[in-house]
């Protein structure tokens, strides 16, 4: 891959799909677009640019979903999970006691087991939430992922990583080679295609929000930019779960940590214009290394 | 370091397990059915059992429900590890006490993620 079109991809992804590549990863690059022009019947990446120049809108959105890392299994890092049973579940029961209702939004859903591990965490908390409307939507970039998590069926190999195997007898039915979740199940969660990139004003107040392990193929503008519009997106009293490896420390101020509960944030109702607050310029940028 | 005793009737499937089982801090004793497995386990209860479940002379889920009506015989974590990959298997085997199960082939992501479960990691 020449440098000029390694450059190109670099540009086009950050604009696409937010990815931002460091100058060293036309390894990552090569590795998953070859195959990719391979497929297309191109000879080689430079063929794949051309293409992408001369407008093939196809072939665009398949180099972004190529370039999408869709790595996820079953309560990945169980203590999010945890966390959602012991603490963010009780206590929005309580806040929304009156209206029985909750809404909650898995903002980089991959293949669909993180929404599928909520609903069964969910459904597991049984008669306490009978009777309540539950909404759980999953959203993503790649429409190929999309179209994974709504058919619900993994293979072997997925259903062993992360999933109790109680859950598994409980929740899940073999087909073949496959194991499917139940109808039940699926039936709680709705998949959209959405790219964080954009607007998602139009998708409501959510009382929470999982944004696990996707901030981290962005750039710390983006990052606080995508913040900003999640604490819109979330009820005052709402939660963000972030992954372990993510922080909004040095970021924004629009969420604060959870006082006990690490990877979950919450709105920051008091954050105050950075003119009232002397200093908070300064910790923004001193923090902008990733934490990683 | 906690103890894990591997049960196969396979010594190429032992030895996969032994080295990924050492790779996560376990000391590993081996044994090639659910007899040989019993003898051990009087000799010292380990803390976790990989457990095979075909296997000639005693199968697992024989050794299984021997092993749990041994006098704390309800303490050690039981993890099948078998070809057997149906819902009427994986029932049994719950039923009969078993903690978690993995469905062959394995791979050192899944004894983990698995052992993790049960709480030995």
């Amino acid at each position: 891959m020449t440098p000029v079109d390694y450059e190109f991809l670099r540009k086009f992804l950050k604009e696409r799909s937010g990815l931002d590549l460091s100058a060293d990863k036309q390894y990552l690059v090569e590795s998953r677009l070859i195959p990719l022009a391979r497929k297309s019947n191109l000879a080689g990446i430079d063929e794949l640019v051309q293409k992408i120049k001369s407008g093939a809108a196809g072939l665009a959105s398949e180099v972004v979903e190529a370039m999408t890392t869709n790595e996820t299994f079953f309560f990945r890092d169980k203590i999010p999970f945890d966390h959602l049973r012991e603490a963010i579940i009780p206590e929005l029961m309580q806040a929304r006691a009156g209206r029985r209702s909750l809404r909650i939004w898995c903002a980089a859903a991959s293949t669909g087991q993180e929404p599928y591990s909520i609903a069964m965490c969910l459904k597991e908390m049984g008669a306490a939430l009978a009777g309540w409307r539950i909404e759980i939507i999953g959203t993503d970039i790649s429409q190929q992922v999309l179209e994974k998590s709504k058919s619900g069926i993994y293979s072997q190999f997925e259903v062993q990583r992360g999933l109790p195997i109680q859950l598994l007898v409980k929740y899940f039915k073999q087909v073949g080679e496959m194991w499917q979740i139940s109808p039940e199940i699926r039936s709680m969660i709705q998949y959209r295609p959405l790219n964080l990139l954009q607007d998602f004003g139009s998708m409501g107040k959510f009382d929470l929000i999982f944004c696990r392990n996707v901030l981290i193929y962005f750039d710390q503008d983006m990052k606080t930019q995508i913040f900003g519009r999640l604490a819109k997106a979330m009820e005052p009293d709402g939660f963000l779960a972030l992954g372990a490896a993510e922080t909004v420390v040095g970021l924004t101020d629009a969420f604060k940590p959870h006082p006990d509960r690490r990877g979950v944030y919450r709105p920051n109702l008091l954050r105050a214009s950075p003119s009232i607050v002397p200093g908070m310029q300064q910790p923004l940028k001193a923090a902008a290394s990733p934490a990683r | 370091m906690k103890t894990c005793l591997v049960v196969d009737d396979s010594s190429v499937i032992r030895k996969v397990a032994r080295r990924i089982l050492e790779g996560l801090d376990f000391e590993i004793t081996e044994a090639e059915d659910g007899e040989k497995a019993l003898e051990v386990c009087k000799r010292g209860l380990p803390d976790a059992v990989l457990l095979d479940w075909n296997m000639p002379v005693m199968d697992g889920y024989e050794f299984l429900r021997n092993l749990r009506r041994m006098p704390g015989g309800d303490v050690p974590k039981v993890v099948f590890c078998t070809t057997e990959n149906d819902v009427a298997h994986i029932a049994r085997a719950l039923h009969a006490g078993a903690n978690e199960y993995i469905m062959k082939p394995f791979d050192k992501e899944i004894v983990s993620a698995k052992f993790h479960e049960v709480g030995l990691i």
